[in-house]
């Protein structure tokens, strides 16, 4: 997460860079922002990023900075995993719902519909990746 | 093309293995293909199409038919999770129906048992050439984390419960006691379910289906061809299959593609939810059951729930007779994918053939119907309607 950094983390992450079109989604993330691609025809954003609009067939979809807020889905403790997390569904203020970590919480004071908002963590790959903190 | 009246199910075999260390992944697939064959009377020689999933050693149907060295006209690959043989009935249907072959044989084999797969608790990493995985595989998921969250999701919307979840698990064991090849033939109470530890919140370790070695064969073939065997005519009369996704960020947790499977499967038959006999629903989760009994149209969105309770599906108890091999959560999920399970004990029913503690009198009309890849997380969905005339 250094901005003055000649290269930037994710260029050493294999998966980041089997994305080029994404390029522009892992250098806002490492600004801590995150990016929704959105339609210009639909006018909708969605989740996962992609340069096709799922929602409506264009061609015409653009990066826009999220608000990085919104709310709880659903959410699992995964007991089993090492460490456990708590797997989340957030919906976002902008409509789509993504996939993510609840963290900084206990899973046995969360509810659905709860308030979050969006934190970036650099991944061991070398991504930055955005998790969720209740507000 | 219409599948009606053209595919009848000749043969059926479901390995009897649940533990194979001392085989390989092709001889598995080798044994069901001809114990399905055996049992409708044939042999490889009159094979001539072939349909398997990723399964399959190789990548594709080619280097399982080399194996059993078919003379194929016509091969079928297609991949799509644990409901990938409900869907290759459907094609091998329409495949005889259009006369590219005439004696379909399709197979299920592998070992996760034996490799010691925790299929359901550890990261899903495989997928990683999946086009959302830079977004998903930080976060490793569980197939339990996002079953998880479809029973929190369900529990939230429509005031599902533990208990109700539990009923299905112990419908199930009802059944699998009377299998001897059941993994699980213990019958279970309520209360073994509910105080079973919990896996990943709230799905507890005895909603989770069994994980086996084995796998699996069905052979289907034509109307003229089946007359001239000896085996009790059980054909297909509808088939669906679809797709359930992310829906670009806006999809319901608590539905699956039962709702477009299951409806187009029924209209093709002509027939409704309530004039099924007996019902195979995939169920490698308890809440999976519940999801599909409502999006296949066997009650209203969000009575899944009430409708599982008090046994119903439990043979010679419930309205829905349901999974009398024990299905997933208690007999057999042979390399983590139900599908042909589910078939093969459609089949047996509409034979006569199930264990007479769990058949159904009178059995002439089953659905088999189930999720490939996993609810919640996108995945594939299939159904198939037989009937025995």
């Amino acid at each position: 997460m250094n901005p003055d950094k000649s290269t930037l983390t994710f260029e050493q992450d294999p998966l980041a860079i089997a994305y080029p079109e994404s390029r522009e989604f892992w250098v806002a993330a490492e600004m801590g922002n995150l990016l929704l691609k959105t339609c210009d025809e639909c006018g909708r954003a969605h989740w996962y990023p992609r340069t096709l609009c799922p929602l409506c067939g264009s061609e015409r979809t653009q990066w826009k900075v999220g608000s990085g807020t919104g709310t709880i889905y659903a959410f699992s403790r995964s007991r089993r995993m090492d460490p456990p997390c708590t797997l989340a569904y957030v919906t976002l203020s902008e409509g789509p719902m993504l996939m993510t970590h609840i963290v900084d919480a206990r899973a046995e004071d969360l509810k659905i519909g709860q308030a979050v908002s969006v934190q970036f963590r650099p991944t061991a790959e070398g991504r930055a990746m955005p998790f969720f903190s209740t507000v | 093309m219409s599948t009606q009246k053209h595919a009848h199910v000749a043969g059926i075999f479901e390995h009897p293995t649940r533990f194979a260390p001392d085989k390989s992944v092709p001889q598995l697939h080798a044994e069901c293909a001809v114990g399905a064959l055996r049992d409708a009377g044939l042999s490889l020689s009159d094979v001539d199409g072939y349909f398997c999933a990723g399964d399959a050693p190789g990548g594709g149907p080619l280097w399982m038919a080399d194996y059993l060295n078919l003379k194929v006209r016509w091969l079928d690959g297609t991949e799509a999770g644990g409901c990938s043989y409900l869907a290759h009935i459907q094609h091998a249907a329409v495949a005889i129906a259009a006369g590219r072959c005439s004696i379909a044989l399709i197979t299920l084999a592998g070992k996760p048992r034996s490799s010691g797969m925790a299929t359901g608790t550890m990261p899903q990493t495989a997928g990683s050439d999946r086009p959302e995985a830079p977004w998903t595989s930080t976060y490793r998921w569980s197939i339990a984390g996002i079953y998880g969250m479809c029973a929190q999701r369900h529990m939230h919307q429509y005031g599902t419960t533990l208990e109700q979840m539990a009923w299905v698990k112990v419908s199930a064991s009802h059944h699998a006691q009377y299998n001897t090849r059941a993994l699980l033939r213990k019958l279970l109470t309520i209360d073994d379910v509910m105080d079973s530890p919990v896996i990943s919140d709230p799905i507890r370790r005895l909603d989770c289906c069994v994980i086996t070695d084995g796998g699996g064969a069905l052979v289907l073939t034509t109307p003229e061809i089946a007359r001239s065997l000896s085996r009790p005519f059980v054909r297909v009369i509808g088939a669906g299959q679809t797709i359930y996704t992310n829906d670009g960020g806006y999809c319901d947790l608590t539905r699956t593609g039962a709702e477009r499977s299951g409806a187009a499967a029924f209209r093709e038959a002509g027939i409704m939810p309530s004039d099924i006999d007996y019902a195979s629903i995939y169920d490698n989760f308890t809440i999976a059951v519940i999801m599909q009994l409502e999006d296949l149209g066997f009650c209203e969105k969000g009575r899944g729930g009430a409708f599982v309770a008090d046994g119903n599906l439990i043979s010679g108890v419930g309205k829905l007779p349901w999974n009398t091999d024990g299905g997933g959560l208690c007999n057999n999920h042979p390399m983590n994918r139900g599908g042909i399970t589910k078939a093969i004990e459609a089949v047996r029913q509409l034979r006569g053939e199930a264990h007479p503690a769990v058949q159904v009198k009178n059995c002439r009309l089953a659905l088999a119907s189930g999720p490939g890849l996993v609810t919640g997380g996108g995945h594939a969905h299939a159904s198939v309607i037989f009937e025995r005339n």
